[in-house]
């Protein structure tokens, strides 16, 4: 029973780590950027999170969502028209030395102002809500919604993706970005477009991931590596197989460290690395 | 009509230069498109003709010379802007967005191109695939198709933007004899529709059961211009034609 708690438990973490890696996902998708500061985004939303409960006072965390989100949409925006533009090109490495460096700025400033203390955004009685499933299982609340927001997301994304037109402003430009000029398309703004709702997806990742556990300003770099690794085994390019990355990866650590609690971490590693050496282009790639 | 007995001018290239540094694909080129007008423009390989479409739809800027559309100074206006007020183009090799349904592909164009939302494309958009002739592949992927559906899509994706002039470039090549035929009907069909053409064609047939006037292009030079048959049968043009089939 300890073994099927701890795959259980593993599925719903999956879902927060399917939130990291959806942003990461979607601007690849888009304007084959890979962006290093990913995690640091994620990081920097939850100490935004942070700032909010303390001006506010004692509000359930989820709240902070309201603001969090757009001002990290509008800081995404704002990134991508200001920076992330000027390094695309033919070159994949411009965007990629760029998004590093804007993670050592990040890590440095938010140790600057809020220090290498650990925080968290505290939940109250949702933090050890449960409910049990079966003998000896127990579902606790967070981590359910937790896993339920992570579909939610997907499945919106997934709507504004084939249904809307900015969706199809975002595939018709990832998939010819100079034909999509002739069609009248301003890449520019397109490209900010993504990054903002990337940024959005990268809020409530990082809004959740200060409920669960306890961050500083160095705990980027580490979500950033289970974010690609679930992007990765899923397969890029598709956002449920992303979902089912980020359970691999989730329940490899769970299982892992039940084993030995020394190897949680390991675990979702040598799973990731198993899949990269069997499906290089992991389990559910994108059949175009 | 305007004044001076000329028709009003949609498009006007003065003195249009462009080089790639020794080799001058654009040398002062002066070219008129009246409202309505469809021009043919024809030419050895690497004359320059692609370039002369790159000029007019902006995604080349020229060096030297002005370009004007609907008496509008647009030389230093940008090609989604260029897009935007009515000039648009098909290319030689088909690039539809692979990923995307033939209907998406043609909604790009009418959504961002025309400025319209997509509901209201809708019609728009069953429109034109009704006039190219791709009805029955409204739902296929664009990837998918063959090659005379790809440059049918070309050619609806670029009508899509409601283009006032429409820049087509070599449609008709790699295409059987009835195949270009329709394409040709499709062709005129457009033009009933009051949209400015320039074509650029290698098959000359087919661009001259189309066109009012023919422009000849060699060297990045414009050679000869006037009634396509005159054109065609001018001792320059036969010349350059008469060359290119000893090489061949």
């Amino acid at each position: 029973m300890e073994w099927i708690n701890a795959i259980v438990q593993g599925v719903l973490l999956g879902g927060l780590y399917a939130m990291f890696a959806t942003g990461l996902s979607l601007i690849f998708g888009v304007m084959r950027l890979v962006n290093i500061a990913h995690g640091d985004l994620i990081v920097l939303a939850a100490y935004l999170g942070l700032v909010v409960l303390e001006v506010t006072g004692p509000l359930n965390p989820l709240a902070t969502l309201a603001l969090v989100v757009p001002v990290m949409a509008l800081i995404g925006y704002v990134l991508q028209r200001g920076i992330f533009n000027f390094t695309l090109g033919k070159d994949i490495l411009p965007p990629l030395l760029v998004s590093f460096g804007l993670s050592i700025i990040l890590q440095n400033s938010l140790l600057e102002i809020f220090t290498a203390d650990s925080r968290r955004l505290t939940a109250g009685a949702l933090e050890v809500a449960s409910f049990p499933m079966v003998e000896g299982v127990d579902i606790g609340v967070l981590p359910l919604m937790m896993f339920l927001t992570a579909m939610g997301v997907i499945a919106l994304l997934q709507f504004v993706f084939y249904r809307t037109a900015m969706g199809r402003a975002f595939r018709a430009t990832s998939d010819d970005p100079e034909v999509a000029r002739m069609m009248g398309l301003n890449n520019r703004h397109v490209f900010a477009l993504a990054m903002a709702l990337s940024m959005a997806v990268v809020a409530v990742a990082g809004i959740f991931l200060a409920m669960r556990t306890n961050f500083d300003p160095a705990s980027g770099p580490a979500r950033l590596i289970f974010g690609f690794e679930a992007v990765i085994i899923g397969g890029l390019g598709n956002l449920w197989g992303t979902l089912a990355g980020g359970v691999v990866v989730g329940v490899a650590q769970t299982v892992g460290a039940q084993i030995n609690p020394g190897w949680q971490q390991l675990a979702g590693h040598v799973v990731f690395l198993i899949v990269l050496a069997v499906r290089p282009r992991g389990l559910f790639p994108r059949i175009l | 009509m305007a004044a001076g007995g000329r028709l009003m001018a949609i498009l006007e290239l003065s003195q249009v230069m462009k080089r790639y540094g020794a080799l001058i694909v654009a040398d002062q080129i002066d070219l008129e498109l009246a409202q309505g007008e469809a021009l043919g423009i024809i030419g050895p390989n690497g004359a320059g003709k692609t370039t002369l479409f790159n000029l007019i739809a902006g995604t080349v800027r020229v060096d030297a010379g002005a370009v004007s559309f609907a008496g509008r100074d647009i030389t230093y206006l940008r090609a989604a802007e260029r897009c935007r007020i009515g000039i648009s183009r098909s290319f030689q090799i088909p690039h539809p967005f692979g990923g995307m349904t033939v209907f998406e592909n043609v909604l790009v164009g009418a959504t961002y191109g025309a400025g319209k939302g997509e509901r209201a494309s809708y019609g728009r958009v069953m429109e034109i695939l009704e006039l190219t002739a791709l009805t029955g592949k409204a739902n296929a992927l664009a990837g998918a198709l063959t090659l005379l559906e790809r440059k049918r899509l070309e050619m609806a994706r670029a009508l899509a933007t409601s283009p006032r002039l429409l820049l087509l470039d070599e449609i008709a090549g790699g295409l059987t004899e009835p195949e270009c035929r329709e394409l040709v009907e499709a062709v005129r069909q457009i033009r009933s529709t009051g949209v400015s053409i320039i074509w650029i064609e290698h098959i000359v047939h087919a661009l001259i059961a189309v066109v009012d006037r023919l422009a000849v292009i060699d060297f990045g030079r414009k050679i000869a211009d006037g009634d396509p048959r005159q054109v065609i049968e001018s001792p320059e043009v036969r010349e350059i034609y008469m060359g290119i089939e000893a090489d061949a």
